[in-house]
Formats: structure tokens, sequence, C-alpha cells
């Protein structure tokens, strides 16, 4: 059944969102700490591991699927609620602030990928 | 009227579906029709839900972008962390666990690098701005992290609130700008694996940034980069007003 692996993908991501808080908290820090990662190694653990014992329905699978669809669509909901707004009227220190590190860390990824082959 | 008013409040979630549906649909047929696929529909999309915000705002005097303007309040739900992480961990599902843990470590260190390759620039720029003080300095350094790195930092170290609302600001630019230039900048830094999408997740952090990014690059990279940018928030909380702090004060004093 459907719900079954929304259940599953909810179990995995509330035990992920609850070790991300349980982490930061341990941290010190007032910040979730990696709790979508968690989550997600649990949901891929599970997965496979049902698959393995080949009790993973198409039902089931469809359930979690439906969700990584729409998963896009949540994107550009969000991109329609950040305070863009605000962002512009606090003016061009924010601007830079934003846009300099931004650019600098593109050009770190081929660095950091080329000391990955090494 | 009133009808229509009761009828998008109650549905306000329906109503979200719908527009982000339009939304889509347009989007689609204008990277077809008339960009011939040059740049991806999801790019298109996103690019016009950042419009939207602009305008919402401005419009309706709220913090949350179209969300705010009447009878679009669904885009709050349907945009909320909670769906987006959600939804995130469902893309999790048959991508490869092997590939990450290959590549753990460059995520360990892209994290790190990511947060002082976004601090030091963003401190440069706000001391060319007149700002001497480390606190100031040190919030609007954060800022550049993420969104949410930036005022939890400047609440730990007391900095007032205009400097926070400036952090937040670059956070949120950041986040805009890592949204619309992964697409274009994707073959040229050779973002089209797994290894790469976890580097360049750890380096961007902004979670929003990156999982648009993504979306509007392949989304088969999302879980990868997902993956990294999960941790940067916490990793720049706990960087930000301690080492950076400090940091900070040895160079400019006080």
């Amino acid at each position: 059944m459907v719900i079954y692996g929304v259940g599953l993908l909810a179990f995995c991501f509330l035990v992920g969102q609850f070790i991300g808080e349980s982490l930061g908290r341990f941290l010190g820090i007032e910040a979730n700490v990696g709790g979508v990662g968690f989550s997600m190694i649990l949901l891929m653990i599970f997965t496979q591991w049902f698959q393995k014992k080949g009790i993973l329905p198409a039902q089931t699978e469809q359930g979690i699927l439906f969700w990584s669809l729409m998963y896009i669509p949540i994107i550009i909901a969000m991109s329609a609620t950040q305070n863009v707004f605000a962002a512009f009227s606090q003016g061009i220190l924010a601007l830079m602030a934003g846009i300099l590190p931004t650019i600098l860390l593109f050009l770190c990824i081929p660095m950091l990928l080329k000391l990955l082959s090494k | 009227m009133t009808i229509l008013n009761k009828l998008f409040t109650v549905n306000a979630l329906i109503v979200a579906f719908l527009v982000v549906a339009i939304i889509t649909w347009l989007s689609t047929v204008i990277s077809q029709k008339l960009l011939k696929g040059k740049i991806p529909g999801a790019a298109i999309a996103i690019l016009c839900g950042l419009i939207l915000a602009f305008f919402g705002g401005k419009w309706s005097g709220g913090t949350k972008g179209i969300s705010d303007v009447a009878g679009l309040s669904g885009f709050a739900l349907l945009g909320s962390s909670m769906l987006r992480d959600f939804a995130v961990v469902a893309t999790a599902m048959g991508s490869s666990l092997k590939e990450m843990k290959k590549t753990g470590w460059i995520g360990a260190i892209s994290l790190v690098l990511g947060v002082f390759v976004s601090f030091f620039p963003a401190v440069a720029i706000a001391y060319a701005f007149g700002y001497r003080d480390a606190v100031s300095l040190t919030t609007i350094g954060a800022g550049a992290c993420t969104f949410i790195v930036g005022p939890v930092t400047g609440a730990a170290i007391g900095a007032n609130s205009s400097v926070i609302a400036i952090s937040i600001a670059a956070g949120v630019f950041k986040s805009v700008f890592v949204t619309i230039f992964t697409a274009p900048l994707a073959k040229w830094v050779g973002l089209n694996n797994p290894q790469a999408a976890m580097a360049y997740g750890g380096l961007m952090g902004t979670t929003s940034g990156v999982t648009a990014g993504l979306a509007a690059t392949d989304p088969k990279l999302v879980p990868y980069g997902a993956m990294t940018s999960t941790f940067a928030t916490g990793v720049g909380c706990l960087l930000c007003p301690s080492i950076c702090f400090f940091m900070v004060k040895f160079i400019f004093g006080q």
C-alpha cells in the first residue's frame, strides 16, 4: 500500500531529524546538525534492505517516489516564499557580501575535485 | 467574490498546487519554444518563484514572499522547510550509499572550507563599507555562510539588530545566487557526478540554494548535494561565533 511507503519515509525523516537536533544540542548550538543527511542514510539502508528481502512492493515504493517527484514543485514554492524583497532593501553591502563568497566557492569546486582525483 | 475569497483561504494548499503547476507549465513552454531547451524549465520556474517572492514582499510588506499575498498563503506550507526536507529525503531512495561513503572526507573538507571561503570575503566587504568592530564584522561574515548562521552568530556574540538584518540579507542573496548560477556554471566547474555534487553541497552550504540549484541542473544529483549541505548550517554555527570570531578579533583588535 502507498501509505506504507509514505510511513517509512516519515519514520526515517523523524528519526533523522531527532538525531540532527540531538547532535546540535550536544554541540551546544541552536541548529539542526545533519538531520536531513541522517534521514537519507536511514531511508537508503531500509529500502535497500527491504529490496534484498523482496518485501518492497511497487506500491510502497510509489509512496516514496511521489514525494521525490514533488521535490521540484516544492522548491519552486520555496523560492516564491524567500524574503527577496527585504534582501534587496538592505542594499549593496548585503548584495556584495552574498555574491563575492558565491563566486569564490564556485571556483573552489574544481580545485577540491582535483584534490580528490590525486 | 466572498465565495472566491473563502474558497482560496480554506483551500490554500490546493491553490498553491494549482499555481505551481501553472508556473511549471508556462516555464516549460518558455524553455522549449522560446529558448529551444537551452535553459531547463525547472530553472525558469525557480527564477519565476524568486521574482514572485520579490513582488510578494513588496506588495504585502511581509517577510514570506508571495505567501503573504491574500489567497496565496498555501505557498508557505508547500514551500516550508518541513515539506522541502521531506521531499529531499525521498530523493535519496535509489541513490548510492557506497558513492557517499567514498567521498565522505571530501564532504568534510568542503564543509570547513565552505565556512572560511564564505566568511572572510564577506568580512572584508563589511570592512570596506566602514564596519570596524569585531562583532559586526563577524555577524556579517557569518551571514554569508547561510541566512541561519548569521542571526544565530549575531545573537550569540551580541550584535545589534540592523547588523543582523544585513547578515540575513547576505545569506538570502547567497541562496538566490547559488540557485540562479548553478545550472549555467555546472558544466564549467565539472558539476556532473555524485562526488562533485557532494563537494558543491558542502562548499555552498545554503540548503535552499543547493537543492534549488541542483533541481535546475540535474535532479539525480540532489541527494548528494543535500547530504553535505545539511551539515553546513551546523558547522557554520559552530565555527563562526568561536574560531572565526577569535580570528576577526585578532586581526582587527578589541
